[in-house]
């Protein structure tokens, strides 16, 4: 066998590899969606979504959990969007490359890799109770901004860098401030890139229960929360409490449950591969 | 005719000269510039004057400090890690490394313009007008006017007149590199650096620049940074010579190309080594 075959062969087989690999990854995804879809799908209505919990099944809905999740939602977004792109543009722009800037820069990746339950520990003695805020919407966004600022930081920063110095430099050359050319060159070249960071990383914290729990996310709340004092639950935690009962009922509403979050996190996804899309296009260095 | 052309004595003839020619003004003065990168000097010493309304191109070979000398004129290499510099740096007899100098006031009068073509991802009019609008300027008849008048300076007007919303991006290389020489102007500098402009472009677009900076120089003062000799020849009425950070030799560009005085100078225009 000549060389050439040989290596044409090993070509081929890691072909069949990667393919196999990938379709793995894809079946058993597939195979989970399917088994939900049939047991949920039929489970969704409008009374469903607009129903509070109860203790019985057919009665029991998700609109407590979903508006405790939009809730979560819209104030971490609040917090950690200007927190993380702030602390991104700082340490890409201005901080001087130090010894102490590289020991943040570990540090931050490092944090993203961090447990989310220990996120949570941290935000039940921080938030919970030395800022007393208790098991609250606001405790547990704060919790969620914490986890989620190392991925918003790290992905502001790699936007930051993809934007080429010579469009920065022909700002400052033409007297433009730092701030200036941040605001009008850099944000606007990187704005998809950071907003994509941003969106994935919100598209998480949706889905985390862990946090939520350890900070006193409750499992059965009566009303949705009318401010961010109020208690409250979250899809992932209603899902987990319906699956762990033993009627089957409640099976079927975790089902469901579960096709509505994952609507909404391929949605978010959604809108962050458009914009990503979107801001690429119109963007040609 | 011949009556009016009576022999003068050598002293007269100078006199008559400085007043067809007054002697200009200096608008750039290096003192005594070293600077550093790190622990590496790339600048040994440079002392240089620079005459308004003339164009002073430096040569030398790459890495040989020609760029980090023009871009102490507008403080371009502020930003780089472990840069210092040494001595004086005067533009229009203004010290602009003294501690209370605002850079971005200098590089309005300092205006730049970089190797590759590096227009904004805007429109024509919003390139040309950014410089302004930065410094607040929201009068739309005077930005009208100045970026008109900047395009029809650089020669881009006819080309451009009608797709000024266009954006600058879809324009040819040789085209870009007039846009930002109009960017530039906008601002109206008494200084424009320009660092290797023609080196990215194809030699059309060079003569078209080259062409400009005849004009440029009746109102600016215009100091080139170019690996082309012949280029040098052809725009320039002085000529530094830089060599490994120190400047050999400065002089006027027919008598740099024609007779060196240093044997470095003539090595390198010939071409025996760079």
């Amino acid at each position: 066998m000549t060389n050439a075959q040989k290596n044409r062969i090993i070509d081929k087989s890691f072909q069949v590899f990667g393919i196999v690999c990938t379709f793995f990854g894809l079946a058993i995804l597939a195979i989970l969606l399917y088994n939900i879809v049939i047991q949920g799908a039929a489970r969704i209505d409008w009374d469903f979504l607009k129903d509070l919990p109860s203790r019985r099944p057919q009665k029991a809905g998700i609109y407590t959990a979903v508006m405790g999740t939009i809730w979560i939602l819209v104030l971490t977004t609040m917090i950690a969007f200007p927190i993380g792109v702030g602390a991104g543009i700082y340490l890409e722009e201005y901080a001087k490359k130090t010894k102490l800037a590289s020991l943040l820069e570990i540090n931050i990746a490092n944090l993203a890799g961090v447990p989310s339950i220990i996120y949570g520990l941290l935000g039940l003695e921080i938030f919970v109770r030395i800022f007393g805020l208790g098991g609250s919407v606001l405790a547990g966004s704060l919790t969620l901004s914490l986890l989620i600022l190392p991925i918003i930081i790290v992905a502001t920063r790699e936007a930051l860098k993809a934007v080429p110095s010579s469009i920065k430099d022909a700002s400052m050359a033409l007297g433009a401030s730092k701030w200036q050319t941040i605001w009008n060159q850099t944000l606007p070249a990187s704005i998809g890139g950071v907003l994509t960071g941003v969106i994935l990383a919100i598209s998480r914290a949706i889905g985390e229960t862990a946090p939520l729990i350890v900070v006193g996310a409750l499992a059965y709340v009566p009303f949705a929360p009318s401010s961010p004092m109020d208690e409250f639950t979250v899809m992932p935690i209603q899902i987990f409490n319906w699956v762990s009962r033993p009627q089957h009922g409640f099976a079927v509403n975790a089902s469901a449950a579960i096709i509505v979050l994952l609507l909404i996190t391929f949605m978010m996804n959604g809108i962050a591969v458009y914009f990503r899309n979107k801001w690429q296009k119109k963007i040609k260095w | 005719m011949v009556e009016t052309m009576t022999i003068k004595e050598p002293m007269d003839a100078l006199v008559d000269n400085l007043q067809v020619e007054p002697p200009k003004k200096t608008l750039i003065e290096a003192r005594n510039v070293d600077v550093f990168y790190g622990n590496f000097q790339a600048l040994k010493n440079i002392n240089i004057t620079i005459e308004e309304n003339s164009v002073t191109a430096f040569i030398g070979p790459s890495g040989c400090g020609k760029s980090t000398f023009l871009r102490c004129f507008n403080r371009m290499n502020d930003y780089i890690d472990e840069f210092s510099i040494k001595g004086e740096v005067l533009i229009d007899s203004k010290k602009i490394y003294w501690r209370n100098v605002a850079v971005e006031e200098l590089r309005k009068e300092v205006g730049m313009v970089f190797q590759k073509p590096n227009p904004f991802p805007k429109s024509i009019f919003d390139n040309v007008a950014y410089g302004l609008k930065i410094q607040g300027i929201k009068d739309k008849t005077f930005l009208e006017e100045r970026v008109v008048k900047s395009l029809k300076d650089v020669a881009l007007w006819d080309e451009v007149k009608d797709e000024l919303k266009k954006s600058a991006l879809a324009l040819s290389g040789g085209q870009q590199q007039r846009l930002c020489i109009a960017r530039t102007l906008a601002v109206k500098p008494k200084i424009i650096l320009m660092d290797e402009p023609t080196s990215a472009l194809d030699p059309i677009s060079t003569a078209k620049i080259e062409e400009l900076m005849f004009e440029l120089k009746k109102e600016y003062t215009i100091v080139i940074v170019t690996h082309n000799m012949q280029q040098a020849g052809r725009i320039s009425d002085k000529t530094a010579f830089f060599y490994m950070g120190d400047l050999v030799e400065y002089g006027e560009t027919k008598q740099i190309f024609t007779n060196p005085k240093k044997e470095r100078t003539q090595n390198y225009i010939t071409g025996r080594f760079g």
